[in-house]
């Protein structure tokens, strides 16, 4: 504290001049990287004039809600929307059963082999998804599996289930042994203790890794691009991205689309994004 | 990945496993029990990411073609597909372009986001809560919604950086079309990688920066050292670990980079814009050579296994050492 009460005495005048400089970029750097977002919105809100005029108009005057109209109209959105909502929630609910009862498993037992499957869900993390593409694609092609939403669903479950796990596993280590030693002593079984008492306690964990799950199968493009070839069997983002016509892309109802199609990811995004970054530096600092 | 190995409760539980065990009784639905747990787990990343990877080394091995795909059934090539690989002084040149363009994007992610995170520091706690607001909302954007903005962004005709350039006075922009030339046309989708990057490095390194011991850098600071000196000595040191897997997590992305290329340019790439994940699934997807194509992946695989053994090796080793006591 002296230290510090010394270096301000010592120079009051360019601390002063700092602080203004300092906050002065940050809001620099708040409207950087913000403004594509606003300008998608604006954009949305704006009718075809006023989106295709050679000085953009930097608010949108005269809002409409034709662009939105426009989308939702297009031929195969709600089917997109639908296809979107059922991989979805399918790839949730399987990811959470699956990952809750091996996170169980490392984090309650001790059984040979555990080192290996540990050992497992770290590595398989550290491979390069988008190489996976090709072998998945065949194998759910000889299969009779792909323009089939299961086919996704298993995809995606595995793509997300190593990181579940882990994170999984961190919850249920944090709750205390003795909860369930208690439930057992009073007649419970040992399956009847995990159910009652400790999938209640690691709720707030099954919620964050749920949104973690939706997030990234609501996003995700390559795979639902290469295993679903029909329109009507496209995703969200699938759709949007094939989002042209004859005419050049029509941007009104392209940035409206695009607009719908982040709305429940940024809603659930606010609510995870605390919790896995103090997870992550947690982590790291203690190694 | 992300979770902490909590050594302490570990080391605390072990006794009351074997309490737990003899309370149960029934020892031998006990030792199964916990194979019973993993086993979907299992199956599901064996038949979906192992097996997977294992045909994929197979198959680079293949002649695989239109053919081969109706009959389910490769033809034996041995090491062709690489040797073809290797002579081709195309795809030499996708090799270093991915090279030089993860380089970029990852040095540029975590710069701007090192400087970010020092700056949050240094602001209001108000307008610092905005900034992060900003880039929590930067974060969640879908990556195909992400590349549509910046496309229209970018847009040759009506696109505001266009306009914002040439009013500035940095140039006649009028109908500059920026993916003409592949230099301009990967700085922009750098810029939209960049941009996607940059929320998760800040607010990770933020939240490392709170931990830095504020007494260390005070007795830095009365022994003379300057903002620089502070941050080479002390701040580096103690982020170091954040560092190592913010470097990784980003070169593992970056390097396999394809949508924001792909869609960018409409799923038309020239091949000037040809990086590996985009020339693996061209040549598997559109030339219907998937032999060729899994070799490609097979090269990305093993470069970036060999990029990142470091980390890979050190986490694990931290992963499983953690659990030691168990």
């Amino acid at each position: 504290m002296i230290g510090r009460a010394w270096i301000q005495r010592r120079r009051p005048a360019s601390r002063q001049g700092q602080a203004v400089l300092w906050n002065a970029l940050a809001a620099l750097v708040f409207l950087v990287m913000v403004f594509p977002i606003y300008w998608m919105i604006a954009t949305s809100f704006k009718s075809g004039r006023d989106i295709l005029s050679l000085t953009p108009q930097w608010f949108p005057i005269h809002p409409t809600l034709a662009n939105y109209e426009d989308a939702w109209h297009k031929p195969f959105f709600l089917n997109a929307v639908l296809n979107s909502v059922q991989v979805v929630g399918t790839t949730v609910l399987i990811t959470l059963a699956l990952a809750f009862l091996a996170a169980v498993a490392i984090a309650r037992y001790n059984f040979g082999g555990r080192k290996a499957f540990i050992v497992l869900v770290i590595g398989v993390q550290m491979v390069p998804l988008n190489a996976l593409i090709i072998p998945i694609y065949l194998l759910l092609d000889g299969a009779g599996q792909t323009d089939r939403l299961p086919g996704v669903v298993v995809t995606y479950l595995a793509f997300v289930l190593p990181f579940v796990i882990w994170t999984l596993r961190g919850f249920i280590a944090n709750v205390p042994i003795d909860l369930e030693e208690q439930a057992m002593i009073d007649g419970c079984s040992r399956g009847g203790a995990f159910l009652r008492i400790l999938l209640p306690l690691v709720a707030p964990g099954l919620v964050a890794t749920a949104i973690y799950a939706f997030i990234q199968a609501w996003n995700e493009y390559i795979v639902a691009y290469v295993l679903l070839p029909t329109n009507e069997n496209q995703t969200l983002t699938v759709w949007l991205a094939g989002f042209t016509t004859n005419h050049g892309p029509q941007w009104g109802p392209l940035m409206a689309a695009a607009t719908l199609t982040s709305l429940p990811v940024v809603a659930f995004f606010i609510v995870i994004q605390k919790r896995v970054v103090a997870n992550l530096s947690a982590g790291a600092v203690k190694g | 990945m992300c979770a902490a190995t909590n050594t302490d409760t570990l080391l605390r539980e072990e006794p009351r496993h074997r309490v737990l065990g003899l309370i149960a009784g029934r020892r031998l639905r006990k030792r199964a029990a916990p194979y019973f747990l993993v086993a979907p787990a299992v199956a599901a990343i064996a038949a979906i990411l192992a097996y997977p990877l294992c045909l994929l080394a197979v198959l680079s091995l293949q002649h695989y073609g239109i053919r081969q795909l109706f009959a389910h059934q490769g033809v034996w090539v041995g090491i062709d597909n690489y040797w073809s690989l290797l002579g081709d002084a195309a795809f030499r040149a996708v090799v270093l372009r991915t090279l030089i363009f993860t380089f970029a994007n990852v040095a540029a992610t975590l710069v701007l986001g090192t400087l970010i995170a020092l700056l949050m520091e240094r602001v209001l706690p108000v307008l610092r809560l905005v900034v992060m607001a900003g880039l929590v909302l930067v974060w969640a954007t879908p990556v195909v919604v992400a590349v549509d903005m910046w496309q229209w962004m970018f847009d040759y005709e009506f696109g505001i950086v266009n306009y914002a350039l040439t009013h500035a006075g940095l140039g006649n922009f009028i109908h500059h079309s920026w993916f003409d030339n592949p230099i301009q046309g990967f700085t922009v989708i750098g810029i939209v990688i960049v941009w996607g990057a940059i929320p998760f490095v800040t607010v990770t390194l933020y939240a490392g920066l709170t931990q830095v011991p504020r007494e260390i850098v005070e007795a830095a600071e009365v022994d003379g050292a300057g903002p620089l000196q502070v941050f080479r000595y002390v701040t580096v040191p103690v982020l170091r670990p954040i560092f190592v897997i913010l470097a990784t997590l980003s070169t593992i992305w970056d390097f396999q980079a394809f949508n924001q290329v792909w869609i960018m340019l409409n799923a038309r790439p020239s091949a000037d814009y040809m990086v590996m994940g985009v020339y693996s699934f061209v040549q598997a997807f559109k030339v219907s050579q998937y032999g060729e194509g899994a070799a490609i992946a097979v090269v990305m695989v093993v470069v970036l296994l060999l990029a990142t053994a470091f980390y890979i090796r050190s986490y694990l080793r931290q992963a499983v050492g953690g659990l030691e006591g168990a």
